[in-house]
This record gives C-alpha cells, structure tokens and sequence, in this order.
C-alpha cells in the first residue's frame, strides 16, 4: 500500500543505513522489497556459506559495500581445522563477473589468497576500502597489488591477520599518485618496512585520518611521520624504544604536542616504559585505548599513564594492570563504555586480574557496557554486585582462566552470579561464561536474557535440560557455540526449527551423536549440518552411534557447499 | 623459595593448595577419592608438576585420545559428564612412564588439536568433582563417590602414549587446554614472540621471562647487570653481587685485599657489604629506593628496577637498621 511514489520512499530509505533495518523494510511488502533492494548499497552476510555470490548479486544491483564472515567463531581458538573454508575469491570472482561496482570490502575469518587480492585490486576501478580481520593466507605480494592497482584508496584496515611476510616493498607500490588514504593499518605485518616510502605516503596522504605502524617502525621514523600528519585521530605506535640520542626523543614529544587531534591510541608492541612519557600530551584526550599487545609496560607504568586518560570510553588493556590497577580506571575513566582485559603471561601471579578488579570497575564506571574480562577467579557475590552496578551491559564476556573454577569463596557454581547478570542486564545481547556452573544457569538464562543473540558455553552444564533451557528461552538467539558440555541428542533434536531460526549453531566435544546429526539433516533440508571427522580416513563411514567431535551447523540457502574439505563430512 | 607460583592460565598455581595426596599408580580400576583430585605430580611425587596423573584425568570422565589423530569411539556411558578433562589432549598429560603399566582403555575422540596443541599437563577438571576439589577444601566423599558412581563404567582409561613426550614436556609453566583460555591464536602467538623478543632485548625490567636490572655502584666507573631470575634467594644474589663488585672494593678495604686472590677478595668485600661501608639498596616499581632484604624473594624481584650498592653514609634514612649495622660495625 503505497501513498508515495516510490522516489520519496527510497529517499526516506536513504536514511536507513542498519541492514537489520533494511531487512525488516524489505519484509513489509513487495513494493517495498523491490524498492528496498534496488536501493541497498551495503550488505552484511554473516556466514559466506548461506548465500551463493550470484544470488546476492541478483538481488542487490547496486551493492558497493560487502561485509562478509566465514570461518565460525571458535576457528580464532584453534578449534577449526586447518582448510574448513571461508574462501574469498569466489565471492570476488562472481561479483567481478557480474559487474558490480564493489567499492569496499570487509572480511573477517576468511582465507584470503594472493589471488583474490589480485583480482580485488584489478576488477573494480572504483574500489576504496579493504578491512581484513583474523583473516589469512594472504601475503605482502597480495599488498603490493591493492596498493598498486587501487586508485582511489582511502582505506587500508589489517587487524590481527596471518600475513606472510615476502622480501617485496609493497608501500613502495602506492604510486605517487595516490593521495587518497584516509586509514592505513599494517600493525600486524611482521616484516620491515621501508620509513621513507612510509614517510612519503604520509606526506601525500592529507586526508589520514587513522595510521597504524607495526613493530619495525623505530622511535625516530614514527617522531618524523607524525611530524607530518598532525592531522591524525588514531594512532598505532609500533614500537617505542629508547634511542640513545635524547634529541629524538625530545623532539618526539614536541611533535606529540602538535597532534592535538588523537583521540585513539594503540601499539606499542615494543616499548621502553620510560619513553611512554612522549605520550602524557595526548593522553587526555584520549578516548580509546589498546595496550593489549603492550607486553613490555608493567603494571605500574600503566597506572601512571591511565590516571591520564579520563576521557577514555574504550579501554584494552593487560591484566598485569592487577586489580589495583583496574580501581585507578575506575577513579579516572568515568565514560568508560567499552573495557577489555586480557591474560599477560606475567608469572607474578599478584599481578593478574580478580574478581575485585570488576567490581572495582563497575562501581567507577555505570556507563559500562561491554566487557571481554580474562580473571583467575570470580564470585558469585561479585557478579551480583557488578550486575546490581551495570545493568546497562550489552556485551558481557567473563574468562576465567581455569575454565571450571567454582566461587573460591564459597566453593559453590557461579549460577547465581550469571543469573544475576542476566537477569539485570535486560539488554544483553552476547554472553560468554566460563567457571563452574550447572544447568541452573542456563535455567536463568533462558528465563532472563529476552534480547540474548550470542552465547558461547565451556566446560558448563549437567545434562540436556541446560540447552533445552537456553533453545527455549532465547527467542532472539542468532548463535550458540557450545564446546566441552555434557548436551547430547536429546537437546539437539527437541526443536529443530530453532535452528532455522539462527545462524548456526556450534557444538564440540559434546554428548551428540552422528546418527542424531543425521536425523536434523534430514527433517532441516535448509541447514547444512557439517561433522568434522579429522582422524578418519575421508571414505569410512562413522557409526551412527559415534559421538561427533564437532558439529558445525548453519542455516543455508545455497545447499551443500562444494569447497569444503575431506574432513568435513555436510551430512 | 616457595612453591613457585607456576603461572599459567589455568591457574595451576592454585593447584598446590589441593591436598596432595600422593598420586595413585595410573592403571588401577578401583578408583579411590583421591585419583579424582586435581594433581599434578607424577605418581609418587607430590609437588606440583607439570605432569598430571595418567590415572586421574581419564578415570571418570571417559577415554582419553591417546594421540592427537585418533579420533574413534568415545565409550560413552549415558549420564557420564564429560568434563574438562576430556578436553585435554592426553598428548601431555601422560608421559611414558605410565604407559606401559596403564590399562589401555579404548581411546575416545577429545579435541582434535591439530597443531594447536600445546597442551601440557594439567589434571583435568571435571566439573561435578572440581567443586569438590578445587580451592582449599577437603575432597567430600558424597559428591565424589557418586561422581565415581556415575562414571564407573569408563573405569581406567589410560591411553597409550604415542610420542606424547614433547609434549609433556612442554614449555613447563604452560598448562593449558587446545582453545582454553579463548584468545585469538594470532594475539597468543604475537604475544610468544614478544616474550622472546624482550628476553633478548632485555633492558631495564620487560617484565617476563628474564629480569634484567642495573647495578650500580658508589664510587664505581662503571655499572653492571644481572639477571634476577638466575638468582633464587638474596643469598645468591649478594654473592653474586659480591663476586662482581669485589674488583672495585680491594682499593677500599680496610683490611688489607690482596687482589687477585679470590677468598681474600671476596671475604673483604663480604666484610664491606655486610659490615661497614655499603648497603644494598634497590629502586622499585615506584622509584622509591628500598633496602634489599625486607620483602620476600618473589616479591622482590617483581618489583625491583635497578639495585645500588650505596654507601653507608648515605643510607641513613633508608631504613635504620642500615644506619645501625654500619654504626656497629665501625
């Protein structure tokens, strides 16, 4: 029903960017489907197996920007074998073929061939941004042909990829001509780089906004790179060593001085304590801050640099900060939204992180609303506090190190501590537990967690009923990646339309069976249900009464995937 | 020194508290209370090791792979939690010297951790009898004897030991489980090659792996350096210190050094540093300069920077006792 001619609906659709927006929009009737995705420019595919390439093409004609994951989640902690999938170039290859005006690329967990780049590089002459995460199998040759071949570059984004390192100069392959960067970030690039074809690029470059150097970048070339990008809003620093020369050092922090526009600063994967000082001008201004890879900085010299940063909303940061540490954050960074403590390999245990620390931090910081938190232990009383402090949590993640670790207080399961959490934090959207825990938990949190759309389980849980209570529960649930539970068949088969309902749905050295994952293959014909069987020859049929190492299951519209390994049998 | 605190992220070092009954031979079937606890020595042994026992980690809670590439049968016993055990690959947790004597269950399929595996000893965890165990408290023989109820069927299964020697014999404070702690494997490993890196970079105190701090002092043309962690007590390190030093000091002495001569040398410069002249002092975390000797070992090479070896006259205010030892010794 239609009261505007479609160009007013299209230009009211303008406004809507958030494609679970668009999604919605284009569900409401055929007109406005079909206005929907004539007018759609960027899509979001969260698993490259649900959809084939053509199709998408077909239906979104002006697509420019696609996002797109492969491998499942649990593949970042090794737990997916090498070769399951998540292979870019026939997604580049078929919208090369279809002529599609790609202008930006966004990749995370997929395998990314040189190839794949080469072709990138080549066949969209309007391409502007390629953002890889945790991807791999890609190297600085694949580089040289992005730089080299994309004109209009303006985005350059590698986090935390696997990229090999060969002896060519790929930043020599930006031509003079390229002036276009806006965001370049080679932090992980394990090789060396040439300064002075860095230095130039910058030079070239007024519009970088975002520069992100890797470890091989020394304390003079970053003084004379920042020298001439003033203009910088986020910052990587590879490494901060002291030079023996104290003049470049001070010269360093005068031009520190100058680049009063950082707001987010990251790095540091090498670094002198004592050279941190060259930071102290930008410090409070900060609003972000990534120390998770800053080995080198010990406790006490991030406490004297935090009590610095009272603007900072988004916090990244070791455990060797200790509990103490984390007070100061939450005497200083009262905006902190955004916080993540990772596990050092500090062998002085009094160092690391407890359940103090987290309570400490939700008493400082009620705007809190995402939390990654590697601890030695939690309490079930903490967490009660913490859910009491912040009911304000969207993403709340807890790793305790020693996965199954009961209250060391009252050596009960942390059911009641989870319980809390979901029960306070209406809004909670992704949850990861870890400790001790029974069915219980799993009891609140299908009771409680109404918006829950990711869940990552361990070690947890008695028996069916715990992921009976969850499948039950969670109407919002998008993903579920269960490892090391006792859940079996009984839980997997009850309602398998949920699973149609999600994107997939992981389960690892668990109680099922492959004759069970049979069954739901075949009463769900648009799931692909995938055992990985890696310690049996590719021809010998596993017994129907087998357990099944790891299931991978997946709502698909493009049928049995054609790429996937011996290994991996799509039942 | 203390039971050093093995710092992995399994929290091993929690392990010492648990009652460490001594470790039952791995191939008995009747499973008593305290093969189910959380241990980590070798039979017979009863500090903390990295390596577990074979017998604990597979008796309750189902086969154990007996390699990383077997991946058959899980005997499975309905109601049988699977616990965090099973997650660990056995790879690590038997060394071969249980192996002959084990009764080779059947092996079961556990996570299959293709080259990820670093997985070094560690006693698994199985949920229903770890709350029982873990912490300081006493096994409670309810929970356990029924854990051990529900899992008998799976009885011993100890599995044959292929050459899990590398890796029981990992990178000892490493105990850890294929994927647990879940951080990405790029952050872990550019956080293996940072550790080296610092080692070999070692300036001032990196933090990890090797303790590398100045050592200054008064008086003398040059400074020197030495590696805390080669050090286990502050015995060790004063003489070290003294051995290193004991060049500077023969002009200084009172009485009379022949150089060259390492006893005279060193017994006067013992005399210098404990007696008289000179007084140990080190710069912590927070620049302030403290006398050597006051906190714990552990404690003091967590937070030691620098060290000096300060003259007497100028340590007074550093602590008394200091002033006094000098003063009597005059």
């Amino acid at each position: 029903m239609n009261y505007f001619p479609d160009e007013v609906i299209e230009h009211i659709f303008e406004y809507v960017g958030s494609h679970r927006d668009r999604n919605a929009l284009s569900l409401v009737c055929r007109s406005w489907y079909r206005i929907e995705r004539c007018t759609r420019e960027k899509v979001f595919i969260g698993n490259c197996y649900s959809i084939t390439p053509e199709r998408l093409i077909q239906r979104f004609p002006s697509l420019k920007s696609l996002t797109l994951k492969g491998k499942p989640h649990f593949a970042d902690f090794s737990l997916v074998p090498h070769g399951w999938g998540g292979f870019v170039y026939p997604w580049i290859e078929a919208l090369a073929k279809g002529k599609v005006a790609l202008e930006e690329l966004r990749l995370k967990r997929m395998v990314v061939s040189d190839e794949s780049l080469e072709l990138l590089s080549r066949a969209f002459p309007n391409f502007k941004s390629l953002v890889l995460v945790s991807c791999e199998e890609f190297t600085t040759d694949g580089l040289a042909a992005i730089a080299a071949n994309c004109k209009w570059l303006r985005e350059l984004d590698l986090q935390e990829n696997e990229v090999d390192d060969h002896k060519g100069q790929w930043l020599s392959c930006f031509p003079d001509s390229c002036t276009s960067l806006v965001s370049l970030n080679f932090a992980c690039l394990k090789g060396e780089i040439n300064t002075g074809v860095l230095e130039r690029l910058v030079a070239r470059s007024p519009n970088l906004k975002s520069l992100r150097l890797n470890r091989s970048v020394p304390l003079d070339a970053l003084q004379r790179i920042l020298a001439r990008a003033p203009q910088l809003v986020d910052l990587g620093v590879g490494s901060l060593v002291h030079d023996p020369a104290m003049e470049t050092f001070a010269k360093l922090m005068t031009t520190m001085n100058k680049c009063k526009s950082i707001t987010s600063l990251s790095g540091f994967l090498e670094v002198t304590p004592r050279c941190l000082t060259a930071m102290y001008p930008i410090l409070p201004k900060l609003t972000s801050l990534n120390l998770s890879y800053a080995a080198g900085i010990p406790g006490s010299d991030l406490i004297k640099l935090i009590r610095h940063c009272k603007k900072l909303q988004r916090l990244w940061i070791m455990d060797s900060i200790g509990d103490k540490g984390l007070g100061v954050v939450a005497n200083t960074c009262k905006e902190l939204q955004e916080l993540r403590v990772f596990p050092s390999d500090n062998i002085g245990q009094h160092a690391a992180v407890t359940e103090k620390g987290l309570v400490a931090i939700s008493m400082g910081c009620p705007k809190l609303h995402s939390l990654l938190y590697f601890c030695h232990q939690m309490t079930n009383a903490a967490l009660i506090t913490v859910a009491k402090n912040c009911p304000n949590f969207i993403r709340f993640r807890l790793a305790i190190l020693d996965a199954t670790k009961p209250d060391p207080d009252t050596n009960q399961p942390l059911d009641e501590g989870f319980g809390a959490i979901v029960q306070s934090c209406r809004r909670l959207r992704r949850l990861s537990l870890s400790g001790q825990l029974t069915d219980k938990v799993f009891l609140y949190i299908g009771m409680y967690a109404e918006q829950l759309e990711m869940l990552s389980i361990a070690f947890a849980g008695e028996s069916d009923k715990g992921m009976l209570y969850v499948l039950n529960g969670c109407k919002k649930l998008r993903k579920l990646e269960i490892r090391d539970c006792p859940f079996g068949n009984t839980a997997l088969l009850t309602d398998v339309g949920k699973y149609e309902t999600m994107r997939s749905l992981w389960m690892s050295s668990c109680e099922v069976t492959v004759g069970a994952c049979k069954v739901l293959a075949m009463k769900m014909p648009r799931l692909n249900v995938e055992i990985f069987n890696e310690n049996e020859p590719a021809d010998c049929e596993p017994d129907d009464v087998q357990k099944v190492e790891k299931m991978y299951l997946y709502r698909t519209l493009a049928g049995k995937r054609k790429d996937a390994p011996e290994y991996v049998w799509t039942l | 020194m203390s039971t050093p605190l093995e710092h992995d992220y399994i929290g091993l070092a929690e392990k010492k508290k648990i009652p460490s009954s001594s470790s039952s031979s791995s191939s008995e079937d009747g499973k008593t209370f305290k093969e189910t606890e959380l241990r980590l020595g070798l039979p017979g042994s009863e500090s903390p090791e990295r390596k577990p026992l074979s017998g604990v980690s597979l008796s309750l809670f189902g086969n154990l792979n007996n390699n990383n590439n077997v991946m058959n049968h899980h005997v499975h016993v309905a109601g049988a939690k699977r616990g965090f055990s099973d997650a660990i690959d056995a790879k690590w947790a038997f060394s071969d010297a249980h192996g002959s004597d084990s009764d080779l269950g059947k092996p079961s399929a556990l996570f299959s951790p293709r080259g990820s595996g670093n997985v070094v000893g560690k006693p698994p965890l199985d949920p229903k009898t770890i709350s029982t165990q873990q912490g300081n408290s006493i096994n409670t023989p309810a929970s356990a004897s029924q854990s051990i109820k529900e899992s008998k069927p799976l009885q011993e299964k100890n599995p044959q030991l292929p050459a899990t020697n590398e890796h029981a014999s990992a990178p000892a404070s490493k105990a850890q489980v294929v994927g647990w702690p879940p951080i990405r494997s790029f952050r872990k490993n550019t956080m293996a090659s940072n550790l080296t890196k610092n080692n070999d970079e070692a300036e001032g105190k990196p933090g990890f792996g090797c303790l590398y701090v100045k050592v200054s002092m008064d008086g003398a043309p040059y400074l020197r350096k030495v590696d805390l962690k080669t050090y286990s007590n502050y015995k060790e390190l004063s003489s070290a210190l003294e051995k290193m030093f004991s060049c500077f000091t023969i002009g200084q002495c009172n009485s009379p050094g022949l150089p060259g001569k390492d006893g005279l040398s060193e017994s006067s410069l013992r005399d210098l540093l404990h007696g008289s002249e000179y007084v140990l002092t080190y710069e912590d975390k927070d620049g302030d300069w403290m006398l050597v000797g006051d906190v714990p070992w552990e404690m003091f090479t967590d937070s030691c920077r620098r060290l000096r070896i300060m003259k007497g006259s100028e340590a007074i205010g550093l602590a008394p006792r200091a002033v006094e030892k000098s003063k009597s010794q005059n």
